[in-house]
């Protein structure tokens, strides 16, 4: 049974036809790995799944309901995190989570240092963000994406800036979230693999 | 468990509050500037108390519509640089009540604190102390309004790289009838005569931006961060 079903997609950006037709769907514990040269549409592909760019053509629907009519119900379920983290430079990386967590849902004190300690953010949780390099910032991102508790994960290029050991922790918790029966569609430059998961790919074209 | 709209509201109201005194210089530049402003108009006129109060409404109207110009372009810009506003929209919350939360803090950061401090920059213009509390309502139902109105061309200028002169240019025109109507009801408080006429009209551009004004800046902000 798909959850998310996306059908023959068609999006412009400016009068460049960026996305010519894309088709994909996924069910509980799927992961789909979007690549593709620069410029071939992986970014403006996860952006239109989630709404954030005007569709041309073709559908997103999540558990049967369509994204125009009803783009709470897949908000509701979605994490999507960007190239940048959505986090402000003046707040603590606790507060930070504990706000982008908020919007969302009911999220206690224990629970978030509990998320940060599962990232690996413990010792930095009390320092205002800026002071944060990209790959921790990216590891509060993580914690955020934990904390959300949803089933489909939308990610563009997680590895970006994380070390070795970061890129080892992604992949934990990317098989975690699939063997809990969740959703990934990821952009990414090299494919991840995924202990234990077999992972579909979807190629889009090269810049038109 | 999932958390309500106006739990979200009260979040984003107290982020954008906390975020603000972290920063500080948000605070205090518009009110600097609306005193600097208003100060310099008796230098450069003759300071007879007599002429200055009679040019009192015009100068603080001027001085506030600027200062809360000044402000303004702040409103939407960091969270969309940040992409804190795609998180927005994507938060399975109403945007318009999350931007309705960020107007509404921008307002009792720069409009509340400018209304509070007029009546002082009043008194250097020669008004009496009865004359307060109707320039004190004026400034604050005509803020309100500048800030929501203010709250779609801060939308729409997202997406421009210099967006300063734009905001002020698509704004200004928008806010004429506050001027008109707040200068009135200041006029009429300093000489002793009832302002019931203009304040009432104030009030009621204070209501129309309140229900339309949150629903345009969304659509607005939606198109900025595509």
């Amino acid at each position: 049974m798909n959850l998310l079903d996306v059908e023959s997609l068609h999006v412009f950006r400016g009068r460049r036809h960026v996305l010519r037709g894309v088709s994909l769907a996924l069910g509980a514990g799927d992961c789909l790995q979007v690549t593709g040269p620069n410029g071939a549409g992986k970014t403006t592909l996860l952006r239109a799944v989630v709404g954030l760019c005007e569709v041309e053509q073709g559908t997103v629907r999540w558990r049967g309901a369509d994204l125009r009519r009803d783009p709470q119900a897949l908000h509701r379920e979605t994490a999507y995190l960007g190239h940048e983290v959505p986090l402000k430079g003046d707040l603590t990386a606790r507060e930070n989570l504990a706000f982008a967590v908020g919007l969302r849902r009911r999220v206690d004190r224990p629970a978030l240092d509990r998320a940060l300690e599962q990232v690996g953010a413990e010792r930095f949780a009390g320092q205002p963000l800026r002071s944060l390099s990209a790959g921790q910032r990216r590891r509060v991102g993580l914690a955020a994406l934990l904390l959300f508790a949803v089933p489909l994960w939308l990610l563009d290029e997680p590895t970006t800036n994380l070390d070795a050991s970061g890129q080892r922790l992604l992949m934990r918790l990317l098989a975690a979230h699939l063997a809990a029966g969740g959703l990934v569609l990821a952009a990414v430059h090299h494919p991840l693999s995924i202990e234990g998961h077999e992972t579909r790919r979807l190629e889009l074209g090269g810049a038109a | 468990m999932r958390v309500g709209w106006p739990r979200a509201v009260l979040l984003v109201l107290r982020r954008d509050l906390v975020l603000a005194f972290r920063r500080g210089g948000e605070v205090v530049q518009p009110l600097a500037f609306f005193a600097v402003v208003s100060t310099l108009f008796p230098l450069a006129l003759t300071p007879e108390m007599s002429r200055l109060r009679d040019i009192a409404p015009g100068v603080l109207w001027v001085a506030a519509l600027l200062s809360s110009l000044l402000a303004l372009e702040h409103l939407f810009r960091d969270d969309a640089q940040d992409r804190t506003l795609e998180q927005f929209a994507v938060s399975g919350q109403p945007l318009t009540a999350l931007l309705l939360a960020k107007t509404m803090a921008h307002w009792l950061l720069t409009g509340l604190p400018l209304a509070l401090i007029a009546p002082l920059v009043a008194v250097a213009y020669g008004v009496t102390l009865e004359a307060m509390p109707g320039i004190w309502l004026a400034l604050v139902l005509g803020t309100i309004t500048l800030s929501l109105v203010g709250a779609i061309g801060a939308g729409l200028t997202l997406g421009a790289r210099r967006s300063g002169v734009l905001l002020s240019l698509l704004t200004l025109p928008l806010v004429i009838p506050i001027v008109i109507f707040g200068a009135r009801a200041t006029e009429l408080a300093i000489q002793g005569e009832t302002y019931a006429g203009p304040m009432y009209l104030l009030a009621a551009l204070a209501v129309l931006s309140l229900t339309l004004a949150p629903l345009a800046a969304t659509v607005a902000v939606r198109i900025g961060i595509e």
